[in-house]
């Protein structure tokens, strides 16, 4: 099929300058009669010659975008055309870059890729939340707003699991960008959400190295050697890449769904946090595993069995982040107590959540610095040490728990802020003491109650404790 | 034009109020009811005169198994709970319900769409489509785009994809799901009046005829009291806590 050209008029709709010409459709910017409208019109390629994905991928765009409505990770989706008449999708236009740019430029300052990842996991965490698995992850599909934020656009290859899933076992070649594909669609899986965190490890590794972490795949064999083939560490190809960066990218693309982190809110934050990153032997690691390592996992790929998807749902996370309030001062031992069986309970009953544990401290510029006051770097390392202290009993894994000073006069609102921040599911925090107590708590309490984006969970000591 | 679809009703009276009213409040202006509109439950009588009334303003009403046992003309041969239901309902019907159920055709066909209470490949066999080949067997036998049917209990939806062979679905209640005419679809629309997979909210579709969209719903209704008139019949206990337990 021929491009339309700029200047016609599809369904009423003025088509302006052609801004994409890509296998599966034609992207348009719309123009009226002052200029051009913050609107595109992608057109699939149909017809004699094309493929019969095309169509499909219309339908699963439409069904998609209709599905998520409006917000600030996607495009939304304003009108549409019928399918067998005229098939086209009008969305809103996004203005931004596109992350090919830094691509292009890569390998970039472990930094940089940081931040761009972050807001990258991020807009995915809130498209997996919705039960959407996007699937075609490429460079060339996200594009970073001028505030920073990420959106994912294209999506033609999605999985949402409210909506029968169009393209499944509907070609017998995987579909999709090869390049950044899981190992799980390459054997068709299109339900794990964890399929787009490899994308994203793989996307993260080309801004490290400036390589494609395996390569460019012609043929089905190829593409089938990420089953056992691991990637060259990004360490042994740009030596000055930090550990915790190779640790998340190279945990990120791990064969089996399972051993990837289990949601993309913990990417997200392990880049945002480089000192948090529990570094294990991955982040050190300097050349590919040997002939031996490579034989066996060769044969287990011959009956690679991969992970089942993760049950759908709209509402929990499946990774949630637990905030547990510290605010009190002194310290009340016997609150800080029944804190800690509360969180023992959460932890027993959500075997993937994380407990981050935060405290307040008023802002450094507020202290004096003199006499006997510690400056605030002294006083910010000893509440560290007093959340950790708080943890320790709860014996979980290091990469379960999270502490944080928090700088701000006002604990509640700052709390609560961390809280939104994080898209945590519940907090938990100290209620005064029956008669007394530390006279603040009570303010703080019924601030977060009234105001957190959460549930909160006020845990009160028995009167006489 | 929004289409309201029932099926597998089993004299379920509260189950099918609460799904009409729910249908009604969503915008329906007309109504299918897919077969088994008695068995199991205990208000054969009231469901029957109910339905009736809408057949009267032009609803779509098919036969099912449950329905032809009760006319006495069963050629399958019900569980023991079944028919003892059966029996009980027999004794129940009046000249009125007993002339209305032997009145139903076994499909109904309107434009591109096929009613049926099992498979349209010998819809008196009572075939249940319960996978991909039946499912296929089906929409291949009913030459229409899109096929409504009951007899299995659980909602599930049926799209052929590219590869020409059709698809499972479960759906999810209350997302609309686009059904294109351009593709063939089966929808089982699930049990308003014997829900069983492990809940006990009834199930009805309801169909946008004009947008081709078609949403599943699950209705919470007040099955206590469904339960408790099964009992108060005499009806075999494991009919009653089915509705309380949804399986």
């Amino acid at each position: 099929m021929s491009a339309p050209s700029p200047g016609s008029e599809v369904d009423g709709f003025c088509l302006g300058e052609m801004i994409h010409a890509g296998s599966m459709a034609f992207i348009y910017r719309l123009t009226g009669p002052r200029g051009p409208l913050p609107l595109v019109m992608k057109i699939p390629r149909l017809g004699p010659g094309e493929r019969a994905v095309n169509v499909i991928g219309f339908e699963v765009c439409r069904m998609v975008l209709g599905a998520l409505g409006e917000g600030p990770h996607h495009p939304t989706l304003v009108a549409y055309g019928d399918v067998e008449t005229t098939p086209y999708l009008v969305m809103a236009f996004v203005e931004g870059v596109r992350l090919n740019d830094w691509i292009r430029r890569a390998p970039i300052a472990p930094e940089e890729i940081a931040r761009l990842g972050a807001a990258f996991a991020l807009a995915l965490h809130e498209l997996h939340r919705k039960d959407v698995v996007h699937l075609d992850l490429k460079p060339t599909n996200v594009i970073y707003r001028a505030s920073g934020e990420a959106v994912l656009i294209d999506f033609g290859l999605a999985h949402h699991s409210h909506f029968p899933d169009l393209l499944a076992e509907a070609l017998r070649i995987p579909v999709g960008n090869w390049e950044y594909m899981s190992p799980e669609q390459v054997l068709g899986v299109r339900c794990d959400p964890r399929s787009d965190i490899y994308a994203l490890g793989g996307i993260l590794y080309e801004l490290a190295t400036g390589r494609i972490p395996f390569g460019r795949p012609h043929s089905i064999a190829e593409l089938r050697k990420r089953l056992y083939r691991d990637p060259v560490p990004p360490r042994a190809i740009v030596s000055e890449t930090p550990e915790w960066l190779q640790e998340i990218i190279l945990r990120c693309l791990e064969v089996d769904a399972r051993e990837r982190y289990a949601s993309a809110d913990q990417v997200a934050f392990d880049l945002a946090n480089p000192t948090r990153v529990e570094l294990t032997e991955r982040g050190s690691r300097r050349r590919r595993a040997g002939w031996g390592t490579l034989a066996r996992r060769w044969l287990q790929a011959r009956s690679f069995e991969p992970a089942p998807c993760p049950p759908p749902s709209t509402q929990k996370n499946p990774a949630p982040t637990v905030v547990v309030g510290i605010v009190t001062r002194p310290i009340d031992e016997a609150l800080c107590e029944a804190l800690r069986a509360a969180a023992r309970a959460v932890v027993a009953a959500d075997a993937h959540c994380r407990i981050a544990c935060v405290t307040v401290v008023p802002p450094a510029a507020a202290l004096s610095g003199e006499g006997d006051e510690p400056t605030a770097t002294v006083r910010h390392i000893r509440r560290l040490v007093e959340l950790r202290k708080w943890a320790r009993p709860l014996d979980l894994l290091e990469e379960r728990l999270t502490y944080h000073v928090l700088e701000s006069e006002k604990p509640a609102a700052a709390l609560i802020d961390y809280a939104r921040m994080n898209d945590a599911e519940l907090m938990l925090v100290g209620a005064p003491r029956p008669g007394g107590g530390p006279r603040l708590l009570g303010g703080i309490c019924a601030q977060i109650v009234a105001e957190a984006p959460c549930s909160v969970t006020v845990v009160r000591l028995k009167a006489g404790v | 034009m929004k289409l309201a679809l029932f099926a597998d009703i089993h004299s379920n009276l509260e189950a099918i109020t609460a799904c009409l009213s729910h249908a009604t409040a969503l915008g329906a202006e007309r109504f299918a009811f897919l077969g088994d509109l008695v068995g199991y439950g205990a208000d054969p009588v009231a469901v029957l005169d109910l339905i009736q009334q809408y057949a009267a303003d032009g609803a779509v009403v098919v036969l099912g198994n449950h329905d032809e046992a009760a006319l006495g003309r069963a050629t399958d041969t019900l569980n023991p709970n079944a028919q003892t239901a059966i029996d009980w309902t027999q004794s129940q019907l009046g000249e009125r319900q007993r002339a209305f159920l032997a009145g139903l055709p076994l499909t109904m066909r309107d434009d591109n769409i096929l009613f049926v209470h099992a498979s349209a490949v010998a819809p008196e066999r009572w075939i249940y489509v319960t996978g991909p080949t039946e499912a296929e067997q089906s929409i291949r036998a009913a030459g229409a785009g899109i096929v409504f049917c009951g007899h299995v209990h659980e909602q599930s939806l049926y799209y052929v994809g590219a590869a020409g062979r059709p698809m499972p679905f479960r759906p999810v209640s209350g997302t609309p799901i686009p059904t294109d005419k351009h593709r063939q679809w089966l929808a089982i629309v699930g049990s308003a009046g014997q829900p069983r997979d492990r809940s006990n909210a009834a199930c009805y579709a309801l169909a946008d005829l004009e947008r081709a969209r078609l949403t599943f719903f699950r209705v919470p209704y007040d099955y206590r009291s469904a339960a408790q008139k099964i009992r108060s019949a005499g009806l075999p206990e494991r009919l009653a806590r089915r509705l309380e337990r949804g399986a």
